[in-house]
């Protein structure tokens, strides 16, 4: 679906990525792991396209993105940034609208409103489309991110920190809806620093320490010794009913 | 269906933004007639009427098509110019503080006319008289206006780019640009002899009775395509509201949108300031009342505000005309006085959190 091919990045000299290589796969859903500043940001950011990688390439179903326009881009990619709050207030219905902006010149037409609804519907936002959304939940306008992605129609959804502020509750359901927008064939990738909430829903691995990939994979590549390196924390890992769990214990 | 129930929902909602809109274009209309028939000669509606029919009476026809009429269509495009303006700079700079006027926009056109009448020589004082000021040559004014505003407006830009774009920056730059152009304004103030003094101190107060014909066409040709811009990209706007990388994610292009919308925004600023001097207030708190009623998509943002500055550029020159008659004050010492508490209201109820749901 979507390959990195050894791609570096370096905001003014400062290396921040080093030759990175994974290929993201139709439907698989990943987490992007690592330490604070490890990267995680700037490889979404990279694989939107909202910054171009100094060496290397990103290639969208094995055409290099830089060939892509951006809006062009939009139809196939959403992201999720993870600062979202408005200035100016803006309605859950509008906010949700705006996903159509890649299909549209001007002005949202009937059809887009008719998409925006359905997306509402099936999100479960029908109630409160016409709330401010600087008014929601953290957890709701989260769900409203996400809407607004889908109403892109994309077949990649990227996220950065999805999961961040939301209690014990969200979490599970943001990470479900994600599993199972996974499970239709949308590929997901997000930024996430809960390593048991990604242990439970995501399918596949990538880990970052500071710029360099150090492992890549599915469940068994994650290990003690691994992250006890990466984190610097002495952790202990529990398996029981094909679930994984890891318990850190303290710095080490 | 639920699907059909939201939609309707929607609809609704936009409807109600759309007689807001109506209701605001009769009302300009109303407060347009009532304008014309306000003044020291009295001139009844009957009268009104048979001088767009053509057959007024003479003076009738001399006093409301040279005088309140351009007057009435002054007060109109120039609301509309700085309120349009105003909204378009918050929107980019997503700062609730944008206007020409905060962001030192007015100040540099100000500065700009003064310039061209005084170096320039575009412009030249009749002896005495409140209607002394002569605008030798308009081109030439508004053309040294809108120059000098685009340096206030690219002075922004350059640091926005340097230092980012945040809201702090913005105004503080915006408030330096502001200081230096008046600082500028005043050092002119030191060369020029009297009659170019009175000039000066003429565009630091915005007066609307300099609207000719002449101005008004060359207002009118600067404004209907910078409103034709700022309407189609109004999607483009809510895009950058929901943030620079959401916006980009969807493809637009936030540093051109930027750039561009500065520059329009001055041109239409300028627009005004060169022909009427400074008009404060207007471009910053009209934006204000219209997010209040109506919400802040820019899609009925921006013409809402373009009916409603125009409505509150027409009240504020009846008062100006009304308070203290016969003298007319200029509209600009107005729009400060209304303006100002007006802001201080909103902002006490909470800039941003608009009641509207
Ligand atoms: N705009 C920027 N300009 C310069 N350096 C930056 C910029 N953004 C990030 N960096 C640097 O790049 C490195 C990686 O940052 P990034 O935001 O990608 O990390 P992250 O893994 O997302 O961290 P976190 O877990 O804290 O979100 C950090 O060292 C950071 O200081
Ligand atoms: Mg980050």
């Amino acid at each position: 679906m979507i390959s990195l091919k050894n791609i570096s990045f370096s905001y003014n000299g400062n290396m921040v990525l080093k030759d990175i290589s994974h290929d993201f796969l139709r439907g698989s859903f990943t987490a992007v792991m690592g330490p604070n500043g490890s990267g995680k940001t700037t490889l979404i950011r990279l694989m939107n396209g909202i910054l171009r990688p100094l060496h290397g390439a990103i290639m969208l179903r094995d055409i290099p993105m830089g060939k892509i326009r951006q809006d062009v881009l939009a139809q196939e990619m959403a992201y999720v940034p993870q600062v979202q709050m408005n200035v100016f207030p803006a309605t859950v219905f509008d906010t949700v609208l705006l996903g159509r902006k890649p299909y549209i010149r001007w002005n949202p037409g009937k059809r887009d409103k008719e998409f925006t609804s359905s997306v509402l519907v099936k999100l479960g936002l029908d109630d409160i489309a016409l709330k401010d959304i600087n008014r929601l939940s953290s957890g709701q306008r989260q769900r409203v991110f996400i809407a607004r992605a889908l109403a892109q129609e994309p077949d990649i959804i990227l996220l950065d920190e999805p999961t961040a502020n939301l209690d014990l509750q969200h979490q599970h359901e943001v990470m479900a809806l994600l599993q199972l927008l996974s499970n239709t064939g949308i590929t997901i990738v997000i930024a996430i620093h809960d390593l048991n909430l990604a242990l439970k829903y995501c399918s596949e691995f990538m880990l970052l320490d500071e710029g360099r990939q150090v492992a890549q994979g599915s469940h068994d590549i994650i290990s003690k010794e691994l992250i006890e390196d990466i984190y610097k924390v002495k952790v202990r890992i529990i398996k029981e009913e094909g679930q994984t769990f890891i318990i850190p214990l303290k710095p080490l | 269906m639920k699907e059909r129930k939201v939609l309707d929902q929607y609809s609704q909602f936009t409807r109600r933004k759309n007689t807001f809109l109506v209701i605001f274009l009769v009302l300009i209309i109303i407060i347009a007639f009532v304008s014309m028939l306000l003044g020291p000669s009295n001139i009844g509606f009957k009268d009104m009427m048979n001088v767009f029919a053509g057959k007024g009476e003479g003076a009738d026809t001399q006093i409301l098509l040279r005088l309140r009429l351009p007057r009435i269509l002054a007060a109109i495009m120039s609301g509309l110019a700085l309120s349009v303006s105003g909204a378009v700079m918050q929107s980019i700079l997503r700062n609730p503080l944008g206007s020409p006027f905060t962001l030192g926009i007015s100040n540099a056109a100000a500065f700009g006319a003064a310039f061209a009448v005084i170096i320039l020589g575009a412009g030249s004082m009749q002896s005495g008289g409140s209607d002394s000021v002569l605008i030798n040559n308009p081109y030439l004014i508004t053309l040294s206006a809108f120059i000098w505003s685009l340096v206030a407006c690219f002075l922004i830009l350059l640091v926005a780019r340097m230092r980012g774009a945040t809201p702090e920056n913005m105004i503080l730059t915006g408030i330096i640009a502001s200081s230096l152009f008046m600082a500028l304004t005043t050092g002119l103030q030191y060369v020029a002899d009297d009659i170019e003094l009175a000039a000066i101190v003429f565009w630091t107060f915005g007066d609307l009775s300099k609207g000719g014909w002449r101005e008004l066409v060359i207002q009118a040709v600067i404004l209907t395509p910078v409103l034709v811009y700022f309407f189609r990209n109004s999607w483009n706007y809510n895009a950058l509201d929901s943030g620079d990388e959401t916006a980009q994610s969807m493809g637009v292009n936030i540093y051109r949108l930027r750039m561009r919308g500065m520059v329009i925004a001055s041109l239409a600023t300028a627009s005004v300031v060169s022909f009427y001097g400074i008009i404060a207030f207007v471009g910053l708190v009209v934006p204000h009342i219209v997010r209040r009623l109506i919400g802040s998509d820019e899609r009925y943002l921006l013409p809402g505000a373009a009916l409603t500055g125009a409505a509150f550029m027409l009240v504020c020159d009846i008062l100006a005309r009304t308070v203290i008659s016969p003298l007319v004050l200029p509209v600009g010492i107005l729009t400060s006085i209304v303006g100002a508490p007006l802001f201080i209201f909103l902002l006490v109820k909470g800039i941003g959190s608009s009641q509207w749901k």
